[in-house]
């Protein structure tokens, strides 16, 4: 536990006046337009949206890998130009090193610090051994499941220290069960840390269950439509999904992700049009069928 | 039940296990006092599929030599003439004869170096050239049309060249087997390079990693299974070039040797001479496999 220096309160992300566009034969197109977010430090901000409204974007440029084509990215008042250890990233893809063994995964940010050997050893055993990985430490990520291996990606994310952790999607391509055990040890993982989160999902009972707020994007160019706090009570268990509180918040960001949803396929499905699509099923028109 | 690693995930467990686990049937642990005759059905019973493979690979070289042996015996001639073609049994006397003759060992020890001078060479320009030139876009611009422009010509175009470039015979034949490798070692390292994922990149870069370390941590681990599948390739097609060298301008060595038996008409050392090349072939890719295994412990299956 040593190793692991209780972080004050730090990483206060804010993004101002922020667009990003990039150039296409027909000329520029927008992928996010007029955005304002902020995370305070310690706070778990999620953002959900349409699929292609540009949320990673956002969340890519908060790391430094895109820059703003208007506005600014700032953590703790600093504008951010390229990616550093200071803003830890979680990916989709898990994104482990394959030729690295499960330890020397989690050492490598401090292997980039210039740590010596024998004190990353012993901070990536600590910490794989918060997240019940110590077993594990000799093996290929290739020979672990995608949960853990998520998990080995969170504990490599949080080994250096970052102010701020920035999540994509990061259980998109779990199954149902362990990503419910995933967000349990996310939840664990954050309060213990106090570290600031920016949250991309498109799952809204997860954007929820984890998130002291949830901005609601809209289809593309993507701006921010809503921003909604989550009052639920901390910890929070699993239970509480079922509860009227949940459901209530539940509803109102479906209603608006439909909406955009909508918005992002091409429009509603209207009696109208479908009339004039004409097509039978069955003896009856598809206009009735839907 | 035996670790706390199986209460917690039994099926992560289940899944990491198995390979660890030896063939043996002593893995199993229920059944201390196993009998030999069950221990041994059981291993039988796991190493059935490479028994097989190994039973009917011996089978199928035995049935080669017996061919050999009767079209040879019989002096068969039915499109192909096996009138002058050496029986299996004449080969393996030379053999005998061989292994005892100094000058035969050094035929063979000669081609070895030109191999491992010609190959390493290759190696050693090949790789880092490959490397630097899938991170650098201006490098790939410049060498690659010329390297596009020589590849096509086999290395054998090359010996009066060669012979006119190099001071020594010997020089010139370790620069053809060098042209053979080089060219496959580099190709592929160029598209290893084109492979590496992205986002391994940026998780490196979110990490803190700088150009240096991101070219030695991610990019050479990641191009390195494409690096070996040049490798393997090279040194194929260094054989190849060697023997064709050594055929035309060379004084020693194996492919030599093979010609020279040709000329003095002893039809055994022919057949002597190209079953040594397979077998160095053979071995020297043997050889670069398992470097690759010690390598890349990773992709240990």
């Amino acid at each position: 536990m040593s190793e692991i220096k209780v972080v004050a309160p730090k990483g206060h992300i804010e993004v101002k006046n922020f667009s990003l566009s990039y150039d296409s034969i027909e000329g520029p197109v927008e992928a996010v337009t007029d955005t304002q977010i902020h995370v305070k430090p310690g706070e778990f901000v999620s953002i959900v949206g349409p699929s292609g409204c540009g949320k990673s974007t956002l969340l890519n440029a908060v790391a430094g890998f895109l820059k703003p084509t208007t506005g600014i990215v700032t953590v703790d008042g600093e504008p951010v130009n390229g990616p550093s250890a200071e803003r830890g990233m979680v990916f989709q893809q898990y994104s482990l090193f394959p030729w690295k063994t499960v330890r020397e995964n989690v050492e490598f940010g401090l292997k980039m610090r210039g740590m010596s050997r024998s004190q990353r050893e012993r901070a990536a055993r600590t910490l794989l051994g918060l997240a019940g990985l110590e077993a594990f430490e000799k093996h290929y990520p290739e020979r672990l499941s995608g949960g853990m291996k998520q998990r080995v990606g969170i504990v490599r994310a949080l080994a250096t220290g970052p102010k701020v952790l920035l999540l994509d999607e990061p259980f998109g391509a779990l199954d149902a069960q362990t990503r419910v055990i995933m967000q349990q040890i996310l939840t664990n993982m954050w309060q213990r840390l106090k570290i600031s989160v920016l949250f991309v999902t498109h799952d809204i009972d997860e954007a929820i269950f984890l998130s002291d707020r949830v901005y609601c994007m809209t289809a593309r160019p993507g701006s921010i439509k809503a921003e909604i706090p989550i009052p639920l009570e901390r910890p929070r268990q699993q239970s509480m999904m079922m509860s009227s509180e949940f459901l209530a918040l539940r509803r109102g960001l479906m209603s608006l992700i439909r909406e955009e949803s909508l918005k992002a396929m091409g429009g509603e499905i209207t009696d109208l049009g479908m009339q004039g699509l004409n097509i039978e099923l069955h003896g009856h028109s598809l206009a009735d069928v839907l | 039940m035996s670790s706390p690693a199986i209460l917690r995930h039994p099926e992560d467990t289940m899944q990491t296990a198995m390979p660890d686990a030896p063939p043996a049937p002593s893995a199993t642990p229920q059944s201390a006092p196993a009998s030999f005759g069950t221990l041994a059905l059981r291993w039988y019973r796991l190493n059935q599929g490479s028994l097989r493979a190994t039973a009917i690979g011996i089978a199928s070289l035995i049935a080669f030599l017996i061919v050999w042996h009767l079209l040879t015996t019989y002096r068969v001639v039915f499109f192909v003439r096996f009138t002058n073609v050496p029986s299996p049994l004449a080969v393996y006397a030379s053999f005998t004869k061989a292994i005892h003759d100094p000058k035969f060992l050094m035929h063979i020890l000669l081609s070895c170096r030109r191999i491992l001078m010609g190959f390493s060479l290759a190696a050693l320009v090949g790789v880092p050239l490959g490397l630097i030139m899938g991170r650098f876009k201006l490098i790939h611009e410049i060498i690659f049309p010329v390297a596009e422009v020589l590849r096509p010509i086999p290395a054998i175009a090359w010996v009066p060249m060669a012979i006119m470039l190099w001071p020594t015979n010997e020089q010139s034949i370790v620069y053809i087997t060098f042209l053979g490798s080089f060219f496959p070692i580099l190709v592929n390292t160029l598209h290893g390079m084109s492979l590496v994922d992205p986002v391994l990149v940026r998780a490196a870069q979110c990490l803190g990693a700088r150009e240096r370390s991101i070219f030695r941590e991610v990019y050479f681990p990641a191009s390195l299974p494409h690096i070996f599948t040049g490798l393997t390739v090279g040194m194929g097609v260094a054989w190849v070039s060697l023997i064709a060298a050594e055929m035309i301008s060379g004084q020693y060595g194996i492919g030599y040797f093979t010609w020279e038996a040709y000329s003095l008409v002893q039809y055994a050392d022919i057949a002597l001479g190209m079953i040594a090349i397979g077998v160095l072939g053979l071995g020297s890719s043997l050889l670069i496999r398992g470097a690759g295994q010690i390598v890349m412990p990773w992709r240990a299956k």
